[in-house]
């Protein structure tokens, strides 16, 4: 449900792998949509309007996403206003301005990266904090490109956590790709160095740089990911031309706060919602995209090597509902 | 800038003053705002539902009492119910009566399952333990790697077995092998790391219970992260369901995440929490006071009880004498120093009050030095100034090398200590002195801070 959700390709695959999966997850989510338009059903019967229980449902089902209390906030004082001046007739209708204000606020965001010069490869960073999954969505993201014929670069710069070099190796391995890595505890930016250079003599199109997991309050560690910036600006001019900040669809309001600082020391300019084949909405990003104008790139979806697929507004703002 | 829980609380009772009982009207607003901070902080809204409801009906019919203001009670009242959620079960793991103790860890991916077992390894292993690792994650790319990785680096032992097949039937068979290998080698402990694996992922909490059938766990361990948010009651009820967990362990609270995470899956599984992850490093691991994380929660550190103490215990009118005399220039004496020392005693150990300051912002790190101080300390301070005449407590200066001698006898302390303490003193001295200098203020406030 969630690949053909996100347009993914081989929809027909997925349900024999994993019986009963989706179609529970389906049930789950419908039991809430019942209680929910009955409700809302019953308010609109009974007044010819919109009542504000209607509202609080609608609330409680933005703030479950995820979505935060400001944003939710935000978003339900438009319609309030509107339900007020008794411009939206029935439910149907409230709920279609609800998808368009939470559309529009992904929709403005939706900026495409700087593309690199030409001949030169194009270089994505990519930053989170511990555990969000960059190494698979970097994984994902090779397998992803490699199918479209392009030529990827992988440079392991999480020289810090255990195994971690060993473990996007054997990413390369799966998709096909040179990995240029360096001995463990070893300087990022010198990988970094290397990885560039190397691309840029065998003229590959990405260098996709994993950088090490770290929590975004530690001073030290967010400058070495500038440091890293700047190295990579000197090889490649305008690099990173894309800095993807992978954001754990589990992530709760944290999740803002990391979309913060990443932008001010990493210069952030797209996000990777991670792990949305769970029961989490990841509806933080909403709320990121809101605040710092940052477009989703892709979501993760499984721990297979195509399990990542391209970010559809639309398919995700009423997965919010389902 | 930020305006913590406590201020708008503050506010939103500003109108109240004099009103005698707290009612369903005059608390309203306070709720509203609690129940926004508590969503902020990632609680799940049906816990944050409950949880009003019940400090509403708690809080409706109170007397105020003479000493708090209408905003103080309530988070009174919000905190002591929080805490009472938390629980106070304090870090303990359950061993088994026939060794090995099997701890199963489990949890979501990216939880920090992996790098847990090293810090609880390394736990055990200073308590006395001897650990064995073994990491049946046979499906993340070098998963194992890693934990042989940490093992090496705490210096633990580890059963490293053969991987031929990404399955359930190598998981099992490293689960057998590692607990055999445990008894073998005299370990009293085996700690199980295992994939991160989606609470509906129907196959592989299968193999986690089939894993709790082979190994016979006296402690299944859910490692969640401190970042989650509102689906962990979610993922901690499904995981309880299926392998009746045993406690918590809540990860990356170094980070400033507010951790409302803890009160959802405390409410839905009803388990300690037993563990926090504090940092990368191996001893990066501590028990859990509920008291602490509920202050993060709200916002406010614990900054509160401590004003609480202060004003139970500080006599203000002497304070406020002292505060005068001594930034007005040479009137702090050595008198007046004891007389400091003393009130800050009276409101309990130096440790404690360390304890109290918030873990994030400026003071973040401060706890950590709390088992470092002497409490003794003060005890020998206030007995070197008790061994001073009074003129010698007024005028410093007169203190010379004959009279250090004899003070130093008098406390049962030695010269070295005394000439400590005088340094010290006058030390402070300055800088009241500087500071009640109003120029010291101009030039404060003329200073240009880096980024402004």
């Amino acid at each position: 449900m969630l690949r053909s959700l996100f347009g993914g390709t081989d929809t027909e695959k997925e349900p024999a792998k994993k019986p009963g999966f989706f179609e529970r997850m389906k049930q789950a989510v419908t039991r809430t949509r019942e209680n929910l338009s009955e409700r809302i059903e019953e308010a609109v019967s009974f007044n010819k309007e919109i009542d504000r229980n209607t509202l609080e449902d609608l609330e409680a089902t933005l703030i479950g996403a995820d979505l935060g209390t400001t944003t939710t906030q935000e978003v339900l004082g438009k319609l309030r206003e509107k339900a007020d001046r008794k411009q939206i007739k029935d439910v149907e209708e409230l709920k279609r301005l609800l998808k368009a204000e939470l559309l529009a606020i992904l929709n403005r965001a939706n900026v495409p990266p700087v593309p690199a010069p030409e001949g030169m490869p194009e270089v994505i960073l990519v930053v989170g904090v511990n555990g969000t999954g960059k190494t698979t969505s970097i994984g994902k993201l090779t397998q992803f490109l490699r199918s479209q014929g392009k030529s990827v670069t992988l440079c392991a710069a999480d020289t810090f956590r255990a195994a971690a070099i060993e473990q996007l190796e054997i990413w390369g391995q799966r998709t096909g790709t040179e990995v240029i890595r360096t001995k463990a505890g070893g300087d990022p930016a010198a990988v970094l160095f290397d990885a560039l250079q190397a691309a840029t003599a065998r003229h590959s199109d990405y260098v996709i740089v994993d950088t090490a997991g770290r929590l975004h309050n530690k001073a030290g560690l967010m400058a070495e990911l500038e440091k890293m910036r700047r190295t990579a600006q000197r090889i490649v001019p305008g690099a990173p031309h894309e800095t993807l900040l992978v954001v754990d669809a589990t992530t709760g309001q944290n999740g803002l706060q990391q979309a913060r600082q990443f932008t001010d020391s990493a210069g952030v300019t797209g996000i990777v919602l991670s792990k949305l084949d769970g029961t989490a909405k990841g509806g933080v990003v909403i709320a990121i995209s809101r605040e710092l104008g940052l477009p989703v790139r892709y979501v993760g979806v499984g721990e297979k090597a195509d399990d990542l697929l391209r970010f559809v507004p639309e398919d995700f703002v009423d997965s919010l509902f389902d | 800038m930020f305006e913590n829980l406590s201020e708008k609380l503050q506010r939103a009772f500003k109108t109240l003053r004099g009103q005698a009982v707290l009612t369903e009207e005059n608390i309203g607003e306070a709720l509203r705002e609690l129940r926004l901070a508590l969503l902020e902080a990632d609680v799940n809204f049906k816990v944050v539902k409950e949880l009003i409801d019940h400090i509403q009906a708690k809080a409706v019919g109170q007397q105020v009492a003479t000493s708090l203001s209408p905003g103080e009670q309530v988070i009174k009242i919000v905190r002591d119910e929080l805490v009472a959620t938390l629980g106070t079960d304090t870090a303990r793991v359950k061993f088994a009566s026939q060794p090995p103790t099997v701890i199963l860890m489990a949890g979501l991916q990216g939880s920090g399952k992996t790098t847990t077992s090293g810090k609880l390894a390394n736990w055990l292993k200073n308590g006395g333990h001897r650990p064995l690792l073994v990491s049946v994650d046979v499906y993340r790319p070098a998963a194992r790697e890693q934990l042989k990785v940490v093992a090496h680096a705490i210096k633990a032992n580890i059963y490293e077995g053969s991987n031929v097949e990404a399955n359930t039937a190598t998981v099992e068979r490293l689960a057998k092998e590692a607990k055999r290998e445990a008894m073998i080698s005299g370990s009293d402990v085996l700690i199980v790391d295992t994939a991160g694996r989606l609470h509906i992922d129907d196959q592989l909490m299968d193999e986690m219970q089939s894993l709790k059938k082979i190994l016979n766990p006296s402690e299944i361990l859910f490692v969640a992260d401190a970042m989650t948010g509102q689906d962990a009651v979610r993922s901690a009820d499904e995981f309880h369901k299926k392998l009746s967990l045993t406690g918590v362990v809540l990860t990356k609270m170094d980070g400033d995440a507010r951790g409302g995470a803890a009160l959802s899956i405390r409410q839905v599984t009803g388990q300690p929490i037993k563990f926090i992850g504090v940092g990368e490093k191996y001893d990066a691991l501590e028990p859990f006071h509920p008291d602490r994380i509920v202050s993060r929660i709200l916002g406010m550190g614990d900054i509160l009880s401590l004003i609480e103490r202060a004003e139970q215990n500080v006599d203000k009118k002497k304070a406020q004498e002292m505060a005068s005399r001594a930034l007005s220039g040479d009137g702090f004496s050595l008198e007046d120093f004891r007389d400091q020392l003393q009130q800050v005693k009276k409101m309990g150990s130096i440790k404690n009050i360390m304890g109290m300051l918030p873990s994030i912002g400026p003071f973040a790190g401060m706890q950590k030095h709390a088992d470092k101080v002497d409490e003794k300390q003060i005890g020998r301070i206030e007995a070197i100034i008790s061994s001073m005449t009074a003129h010698e407590r007024h005028h410093h200066e007169v203190i010379n090398g004959s009279r250090r001698k004899r003070i130093a006898r008098g406390s049962g302390t030695s010269v070295q200590e005394v000439n400590n303490l005088l340094r010290q003193y006058a030390q402070m001295r300055k800088m009241f002195k500087d500071m009640g200098k109003a120029s010291f203020g101009r030039k404060l406030a003329g200073m240009k801070f880096p980024g402004m």
